[in-house]
């Protein structure tokens, strides 16, 4: 059984909660006691029907102010997967909600209203799931049970969307007609679209392939912790020197030439271990420990990769960035704490190129500054050399996090474009 | 072309992203601990930590905020396991607290030593000056920890606010803090009960006794059987009887319900568990009872 990790975005109005809510309780994962106290709330409240969106939204001020603030993360799992549930609000004031769910996410799920159609608030969310390189993209034109269960609004949406997507760079892109209420097309194939072929929603996340999406072609290592026992008396591991992390991309075989960044020198893996005992092989996303055959000077931050294959080593990059703060806005000269795979800098704003609106993709050159979740494309000139790869390519090796040196917050997200 | 899919079990998955985010700890902070009760996620966390450091020994020692109210069967497994481990263990004792006169206990037959400990746990921070504190919540118990970071900012005082949360992208964690604050690190985050279970198994990893089921006295209050203990008030309308039973979770005597069991192997929990209806901390906990969002309000004062 493996994992596959997903993001919803939509609105209550679009019934994301009631799709998740059924999700998880025709999967059973939801259990009678957190029904209870949600038929209860919703009693409570004068709320004729079960409100399932009060299972995510556990905060006070959510249930207070009817509205979700933060990022949830639900669990369940069928016979065939194990499934994480991103769940990102809607609304444009939390566009950061969305980048980090859909960060790490194997596919994304939009939710339409079949009455309202392709709103302002779909295209965001498609676009920022291309922007993050989300590599399956689910449409789900919800509340089909108001519009007759028609086709020919299905297929209107479909062909309004498709022609915005083809703007964007989405892999895989699958509509599904459902009815989160009555449970159409959620589970099982729904008796009421009998023109409709494809999976019901459950079916497709069970059986879309994510094996192949993570990148194993580049062999990319960043070291994250050197492993030495200190131990004086256990002579087994006196001179052990092990460098531990988790592999971001491409596979890792003992006997394999690598080169170690940003020495530049070649060496050979002696073994790969682990607590378990030495293995033959290391890819993503696994965490392993490996031992060279000769004596390196090797420290966190650093990069194992191939002689023939090695990230770019650069200090000034171009990238796509999404700011999160609150209070200070992103503009040339600002200089910001950098996270990079295991390596940390300071990076200096050299250019804001363009404010992107996300909703026309228009982009507006004249900005001179970013605010709150807006996003544009910068220059960056970091203190010392990364060793990146593009985004596109690799979504470990091409993503970092900028950091306020004064509130220490996290305060924007980056793509890498290019490096040089 | 690649021969073969290179796919990756659920288990193996969140092991990897485990021992990321430890090594991650281990590599940024200088003064780092971690919590560890002899419950089963405190466990699983330790084998991640053997795991994440092999062949050396894990760079933290262990801590346990003691109620004095725990199962001796727990606090003899924290104990030998520590042991066992070459492990540092840090008691911080609730009675001390109280004897201080730093937190004053409940009386009455519902009283209980759950909400005292987040004194105890920050003062014993503040004393060995902990920077980051490893917890073994997971995600998956209670919707305010649904929306928890990984990388969970304390204030000062030790407080989390929920609103004003650090974003959390890929697998990078923002681990800057001024002197006297700190993070509480989640690296079970993203496991469910069935998977703490699925792992307890697959790695034959050895739990306290009585997740298993036992012969207990206990009696009934609130639909949760509580065990015949002395730090446990029962009143004359709450009459003992023998039953067969289990824990879920572990915690006080006082507010840590059993479950009727008689699953006496992990095999059979985990058969239990997924057939059962009922999350692990409604069947068992009081300390969540309390409110709607009883988690959120202990968490907000620094609440593991």
């Amino acid at each position: 059984m493996d994992i596959l990790r997903f993001a919803t975005a939509g609105s209550v109005d679009d019934g994301k909660s009631t799709l998740i809510g059924r999700l998880l309780f025709d999967s059973k994962a939801i259990f009678e006691d957190q029904l209870e106290a949600v038929e209860r709330t919703s009693r409570d409240r004068g709320t004729e029907y079960t409100d399932l969106s009060l299972l995510t939204d556990g905060l006070r001020a959510e249930r207070e102010q009817g509205i979700t603030i933060d990022v949830a993360y639900r669990y369940f799992a069928t016979p065939r997967r194990k499934f994480i549930i991103a769940d990102t609000p809607g609304h444009i004031q939390y566009t950061r909600n969305m980048v980090t769910g859909a960060s790490t996410a194997d596919l994304a799920i939009i939710l339409i209203d079949a009455r309202k159609g392709v709103l302002e608030q779909s295209r965001r969310h498609a676009f920022l799931t291309s922007l993050l390189r989300v590599p399956h993209l689910v449409l789900a034109v919800n509340k089909m049970d108001l519009v007759d269960y028609s086709q020919e609004r299905f297929e209107e949406i479909r062909e309004e969307f498709t022609a915005f997507a083809s703007k964007l760079n989405v892999g895989d892109l699958t509509f599904i007609p459902i009815s989160a209420l009555n449970g159409d097309n959620v589970v099982s194939r729904s008796e009421n679209m009998p023109w409709y072929n494809g999976s019901s929603l459950l079916h497709h996340l069970e059986n879309v392939h994510i094996a192949s999406d993570r990148n194993l072609v580049d062999v990319r290592f960043p070291v994250q912790y050197v492993i030495r026992p200190q131990k004086a008396n256990d002579h087994a591991f006196h001179d052990y020197r092990g460098y531990a992390g988790q592999v971001a991309g491409g596979v890792l075989k003992p006997g394999d030439e690598v080169v170690h960044l940003p020495s530049g020198l070649t060496t050979r893996i002696a073994s790969i271990d682990t607590f378990d005992g030495p293995v033959e092989e290391a890819f993503p996303p696994m965490s392993v420990t490996l031992r060279f055959e000769d004596d390196l000077d090797i420290s966190r931050g650093d990069m194992i990769a191939r002689p023939n294959n090695r990230p770019h080593v650069a200090q000034d990059l171009e990238a796509m960035v999404c700011w999160m703060a609150d209070g200070a806005k992103l503009a040339p000269r600002t200089k910001l704490t950098i996270k990079h795979t295991t390596r940390t800098a300071r990076a200096l704003v050299r250019d804001l190129h363009y404010r992107l609106d996300v909703n026309t993709l228009h982009r507006d050159e004249e900005a001179t500054s970013l605010g709150l979740n807006e996003i544009g494309r910068v220059s960056l000139r970091v203190t010392q050399p990364l060793f990146v790869d593009d985004y596109a390519r690799n979504r470990l090796t091409g993503g970092f996090i900028l950091v306020d040196e004064a509130t220490n917050g996290t305060v924007a997200a980056g793509m890498i474009l290019e490096a040089r | 072309m690649l021969q073969r899919d290179y796919t990756t079990s659920q288990l193996d998955v969140l092991e990897a992203e485990a021992i990321h985010i430890m090594r991650e700890v281990a590599a940024e902070f200088e003064r780092p601990c971690l919590l560890f009760s002899g419950g089963k996620d405190s466990i699983v966390m330790l084998r991640i930590a053997e795991k994440a450091f092999w062949p050396a020994a894990m760079p933290f020692p262990l801590m346990h905020v003691d109620t004095g109210h725990n199962f001796d069967e727990v606090i003899e497994f924290r104990d030998r396991r520590s042991q066992e481990l070459g492990a540092r263990l840090i008691v911080a004792s609730v009675q001390d607290s109280i004897d201080q006169g730093r937190v004053v206990e409940d009386t009455g037959r519902r009283a209980s030593r759950n909400r005292l400990q987040t004194t105890t746990l920050l003062d014993a921070i503040e004393e060995h000056e902990f920077d980051a504190v490893f917890g073994g919540a997971r995600r998956d118990e209670e919707k305010a920890r649904a929306k928890e970071r990984v990388f969970s900012f304390r204030d000062d005082f030790g407080q989390w606010d929920p609103k004003n949360q650090r974003p959390e992208l890929w697998n990078l964690y923002n681990s800057r803090i001024r002197k006297g604050e700190h993070i509480r690190v989640f690296p079970l985050s993203n496991w469910t009960e069935l998977d703490v279970w699925d792992y307890i198994r697959r790695e034959g990893i050895e739990i306290p006794s009585i997740y298993f089921a036992h012969t207990r006295k206990v009696f009934e209050r609130d639909g949760m059987l509580l065990p015949d203990a002395e730090v446990v008030q029962r009143g004359d309308d709450e009459p003992l009887f023998e039953a067969v039973v289990r824990y879920r979770t572990v915690g006080d005597m006082t507010c840590t319900g059993a479950v009727q069991s008689t699953a006496a192997t992990v095999e059979e929990i985990i058969e239990e568990i997924a057939a059962t209806r009922i999350t692990e901390r409604g069947a068992t906990r009081a300390d969540d009872r309390a409110s709607e969002a009883a988690m959120e309000d202990r968490k907000r004062e620094g609440y593991f």
